[in-house]
């Protein structure tokens, strides 16, 4: 008990001296290193609110890509009508309510069936907008609206640290014990009083808010977009990914994953350009052969080799 | 006064009668056991009466108001409670976290967590798990792992408990130990619906009985009663 009050003064001291270095860093850095803050912050956002709900539930969703590339068209089409926090707030918001309507009709499916159902439904949103844009407004791309490294990485760091403070909230309240519990025994979960599906729809559609945020502003970076580029289905499984990498169980686990995995990707491109995915996908085996709790999961296996000398 | 009715109640798996017709009543505050041969509907009967199955046709009364086609979640809500018959814990989760689950979610009017916290340790202590909180649920014994179920569904606050085989697979002396539970549960006020298929327990611990055949009921009453009754005898010994 002594251990957990010392750290409950500790963390919160930790991350707010984190936090006003990251605030106070980028008149003092290279353009290059915001850039990939940037990149960074956006994986960890993403990983962390595909962990949120699938984390616990055990749901696996294959949609992120889905929210993300709205956030993203959100952007491009109304960049340069309105306000830009206003922009990231719709870009929120639609996939919100897209992932209660997808919520709606998709939660009663289990298992595969449920991750073959996201999969599918952010290759049909991907589809479905390259028919308009080609039937109906005669271009496949769109320009967004360039807005500077510098703000991209302070709203970006705004929507990190939503983005886990929400998620903390909701882990450490009782709602965070019922989503685990669904993951447990759906059924059981029920019939302790836990309105089951209320739980899944509600959860999945906050985590894809922050997905449809980040998609909208990260829009920006790219100048140019299109369906195949919004859409890229490599967004739903790099959150995955660096779950798994980071440890799916912690929200550490996972910044660590999506920051490692961010930064790894990096170096490997620049230092091997002709390598790099065979690199990458080399360690990503590693780790999941020998690391199958990430690496958070470290600490247990060192603990476990401790004991046994 | 009559806790739970079930009127005319009808459950068809496509072509298949499940529950034919069957009629019956709880009294608040007593021991009803339900037994039957295998297939004869009874844990269908309890998936009807805790809504995780929705009736064919005919109707379920619990205190008085009209529960049929309410979700499991909101007729816990109401106060009743049950045990499955394959254990469903939470595995992964502590013995604590599993008791605290149903003491915060398992109201309409909800708790605070300090208090549920209180509540949840004191059932352990009552189910006879005191000082395992901490330990996953996986870990425990089926024994315990059974006693862990009933502590979650009591955290609820259920008026009734519906206990499917809660003995299956004990030995002797947890059996014993089992039926205690039982009574102490109705001492407590809570009336207790229970599927059993160890008989000496149920004739010991039950007021009443139900016996179920092929989705009919067949036979109703006090446990010497059931005992000498020859259709009763006849399923159970093939005579």
């Amino acid at each position: 008990m002594k251990r957990a009050i010392s750290k409950k003064i500790l963390y919160p001291v930790l991350l707010s001296f984190i936090f006003i270095i990251m605030v106070m860093m980028p008149p003092y850095v290279s353009p290059y290193t915001i850039i990939l803050l940037n990149s960074i912050f956006m994986y960890i956002v993403l990983t962390v609110s595909w962990a949120l709900f699938s984390g616990p539930t055990h749901y696996l969703s294959l949609a992120s890509a889905a929210f993300f590339g709205i956030g993203i068209y959100v952007s491009a089409i109304l960049g340069d009508k309105l306000p830009l926090l206003v922009v990231i707030g719709l870009g929120g918001l639609i996939s919100f309510l897209l992932a209660l309507l997808v919520g709606l009709s998709s939660l009663r499916l289990r298992g595969m069936y449920f991750t073959i159902f996201t999969f599918g439904l952010s290759e049909l949103i991907r589809h479905s907008v390259q028919w308009w844009e080609v039937n109906r407004t005669g271009t496949v791309g769109r320009w967004v609206i360039a807005v500077d490294h510098t703000t991209v990485y302070y709203v970006m760091l705004a929507i990190l640290l939503i983005t886990l403070v929400v998620t903390y909230i909701i882990k450490h309240s009782k709602y965070g014990l019922a989503l685990l519990s669904i993951g447990e025994s759906e059924e059981a979960a029920d019939h302790i009083g836990i309105n089951v599906n209320a739980m899944k729809i509600i959860t999945f559609a906050i985590s894809t808010f922050f997905m449809g945020a980040t998609g909208a502003i990260m829009a920006t970076r790219w100048t140019y977009i299109d369906p195949s580029i919004a859409f890229n289905p490599l967004f739903s499984f790099m959150p995955v990914l660096m779950a798994i990498f980071g440890g799916i169980g912690h929200i550490f686990g996972q910044i660590l994953g999506a920051g490692v995995l961010t930064l790894l990707a990096d170096v490997l491109l620049t230092k091997f350009p002709y390598y790099y995915m065979l690199l990458y996908g080399m360690i990503l085996v590693i780790v999941v052969l020998f690391l199958p709790k990430g690496l958070t999961g470290l600490k247990e296996e060192a603990k476990k080799w401790l004991k046994v000398d | 006064m009559r806790i739970l009715e079930g009127d005319g109640i009808i459950k068809n798996f496509g072509g298949l009668a499940a529950i034919t017709n069957v009629n019956f009543y709880i009294n608040q505050g007593e021991i009803l056991g339900l037994i039957g041969p295998n297939g004869a509907g009874k844990t269908t009967l309890f998936n009807l009466m805790s809504g995780s199955l929705s009736l064919t046709s005919g109707v379920i009364r619990f205190k008085g108001e009209n529960i049929t086609g309410l979700k499991p979640h909101q007729i816990c809500k109401r106060g009743m409670a049950r045990t499955f018959q394959l254990v469903k814990l939470f595995g992964n989760m502590t013995v604590l976290e599993n008791i605290l689950l149903g003491s915060l979610f398992g109201t309409l009017t909800g708790i605070r967590q300090s208090n549920a916290l209180e509540e949840s340790l004191e059932l352990l202590e009552f189910v006879g798990l005191s000082g395992m909180d901490g330990i996953l649920a996986k870990d425990l014994t089926v024994a315990n792992q059974k006693r862990l179920e009933v502590a979650r569904a009591l955290a609820t606050k259920p008026e009734l408990l519906l206990l499917d085989e809660f003995m299956a697979g004990l030995t002797p002396t947890e059996v014993s130990l089992a039926i205690g539970l039982i009574k102490k549960i109705r001492d407590k006020g809570i009336t207790v619906f229970m599927i059993e298929h160890v008989m000496k327990a149920m004739m010991s611990v039950s007021d009443r009985i139900i016996v179920l055949h092929h989705g009919e009921k067949i036979a109703e009453g006090i446990p010497e009663e059931i005992t000498t009754n020859p259709k009763v005898i006849e399923i159970y010994l093939g005579a």
